[in-house]
């Protein structure tokens, strides 16, 4: 609270005398920062463009990456000789994701009409060119690995899972090589954090469907543990925003101690949800965030 | 078929905003709507999918003895904005359908009949000068007046300037333009005067190049712009890690499990199974059981 002292009153005073006299005043008043001008930054106008994509996209970042993983773990499941029941739910989840995936991303396009313009060339250095054939020969594998008879269905299914490794990782790189300060000041962090999402979500979805197998357990503990892990690092370097905190903590601390405790269920429920919201919170930072 | 650049010079611009409409008549633009920014009389505010020349509105602190200002009003510093035609571009690398190309005059142009509006442009343009237009679907930016320029005519932007504010010419004919405006604004005490076109940042260079004052942030230009490609070789190996370690992470899990499916089964009551060389023979034997 301010006090009225003589030196302010007078100053109010003169001030009307000024206007009264003259129609107007000379003194500049207060200026707020960078207005009205302007010195190291354009009236707080954001340098950059947000991201033009919809929720089809962070959408297809979390189906994908659980499909890819899950390819995965069907091919590591079948070569150490666990139950059948989770080979087939591992190659079906990789080919229904990989179903899911192609009419996600072709939506978001703005001419979904033109989507084979996509496969028109190859671009090593546009991981959007990179992805769109990784998923276009996922979806074949993946569909592939789950149609055909016993042998070609194997050779599929590991076609599927080395194409599946990309389908985890290469959205990481995606969103960090770009201009988006918050994406590519984390370039490293990405495809490890996208990696880990996709691994806990396929480990997740195959012991919702009844594969009561350790190794999900494990995979998806482990997982959980890294991303603790990638929670406290983006904390640190002071990433942060709400949708990010809710999907960090439902993917790392509160699975991990479920894990611990034993109530795996809620844990993999806990970090589905946390994938799928964590792929929404990075494209949402990014709008957020733009300077 | 020669390179060619532009070289805006806010020293020289009035801001009559003659080079945004001669943009939008020549290529057809649509119009982006009736804005009230509230900042300066800049109601344009940014480049975009349907402005592709955007003047800008530097209010500056009163500056006695340049242009006859008196000490009481503002000085302003206006400055027509536009694509950059980057010598690195990173629309034109990160772009999937091969839609945005370079052409014979070293700019960098998006073939409307190509791109599919995926909009990864957007997010890889460091200069914030690329956008899709809702309604078409389509990314948009300054074309260089690529039609224009296939018959030997300048831009219409530069055409239609009054102050020779937008120069064009070739490129090499541009900097050295650059350079003799510059030290002739730096001989008239002008000493702030300076040439921004990111030569020394990983974009290598810009076709469009502007003559500014102080800061380039005021103008909304990046200190340090860079081409999205920079971030690649670090990107890769990092998704090359996190694969490996999900390949490695799921095969010794299910190895050290051995693949069974609850703890009672595991182990002592089938060390076969346990044996991951065996794992073939696994499937069917636990069928037969």
């Amino acid at each position: 609270m301010k006090v009225p002292t003589a030196t302010s009153e007078a100053q109010l005073e003169q001030l009307r005398r000024e206007a009264e006299i003259n129609g107007r005043v000379s003194r500049p008043g207060i200026h707020p920062p960078n207005a009205p001008f302007p010195t190291t930054s354009y009236y707080e106008l954001p340098l950059l463009k947000p991201p033009v994509w919809t929720w089809e996209v962070p959408a297809y970042f979390f189906v994908g990456g659980a499909g890819g993983a899950a390819a995965v773990i069907g091919v590591m499941a079948r070569v150490s000789g666990s139950s059948p029941k989770l080979v087939r739910d591992a190659r079906w989840t990789a080919a229904i994701a990989a179903g899911l995936s192609m009419p996600l991303l072709i939506a978001d396009l703005g001419r979904p009409e033109r989507f084979l313009n996509m496969l028109r060339i190859f671009k090593p250095q546009s991981p959007m060119s990179v992805g769109a054939w990784i998923v276009a020969a996922f979806g074949g594998a993946s569909t592939a690995a789950v149609l055909f008879p016993r042998k070609l269905a194997d050779i599929s299914a590991f076609a599927s899972a080395a194409l599946g490794l990309g389908m985890s990782t290469y959205t990481g790189v995606l969103l960090g090589a770009t201009a988006i300060p918050v994406w590519s000041e984390n370039v490293k962090t990405l495809p490890l954090h996208f990696g880990a999402s996709a691994l806990a979500s396929a480990a997740s979805a195959l012991e919702l469907m009844g594969n009561k197998e350790k190794a999900l357990h494990g995979l998806a503990l482990g997982a959980a543990a890294f991303e603790t892990y990638i929670g406290f690092e983006l904390e640190r370097k002071g990433v942060k925003t709400d949708l990010l905190l809710l999907g960090g903590i439902l993917s790392g601390p509160l699975p991990l101690a479920l894990r611990l405790l034993g109530v795996r269920r809620v844990a993999a429920a806990a970090q589905l949800a946390g994938s799928l919201i964590t792929r929404f919170a990075w494209v949402q930072a990014a709008k957020e965030s733009r300077k | 078929m020669a390179i060619t650049g532009f070289l805006t010079d806010s020293t020289l611009c009035i801001g009559c905003k003659a080079c945004e409409v001669a943009c939008k008549e020549w290529n057809d633009v649509p119009a982006d709507g009736f804005v009230f920014s509230g900042l300066s009389y800049d109601n344009t505010v940014a480049l975009g999918h349907s402005t592709w020349r955007h003047v800008k509105f530097v209010e500056r602190e009163p500056v006695t003895g340049h242009g006859g200002n008196s000490p009481a009003h503002v000085t302003w510093e206006f400055s027509s904005d536009v694509c950059k035609h980057c010598e690195n571009a990173g629309c034109l690398e990160a772009c999937p359908t091969g839609s945005i190309v370079r052409t014979e005059f070293g700019s960098v142009y998006i073939q409307p009949d190509v791109c599919n509006g995926c909009g990864y442009c957007v997010v890889t343009c460091p200069f914030g000068v690329v956008d899709r237009r809702p309604d078409d679907g389509r990314a948009f930016k300054c074309t260089f007046c690529y039609d224009r320029q296939k018959f030997g005519e300048q831009p219409a932007c530069a055409k239609a300037c009054p102050t020779g504010s937008i120069l064009f010419g070739d490129l090499e004919a541009m900097q050295h333009a650059a350079d003799a405006r510059i030290a002739k604004l730096h001989g008239q005490g002008m000493t702030d005067a300076k040439l921004y076109d990111a030569r020394d940042t990983s974009v290598g260079g810009t076709h469009a190049m502007f003559i500014i004052r102080g800061d380039e942030r005021a103008y909304n230009l990046p200190s340090n712009p860079e081409v999205p490609t920079v971030h690649l070789r670090a990107a890769w190996t990092s998704a090359a890690i996190a694969a490996g370690a999900i390949a490695l992470g799921s095969l010794v899990a299910f190895a050290l499990t051995c693949g069974t499916a609850a703890p009672a089964v595991c182990g002592a009551a089938d060390p076969a199974a346990c044996d991951p060389s065996t794992a073939e023979s696994a499937v069917p034997h636990r069928g037969r059981r």
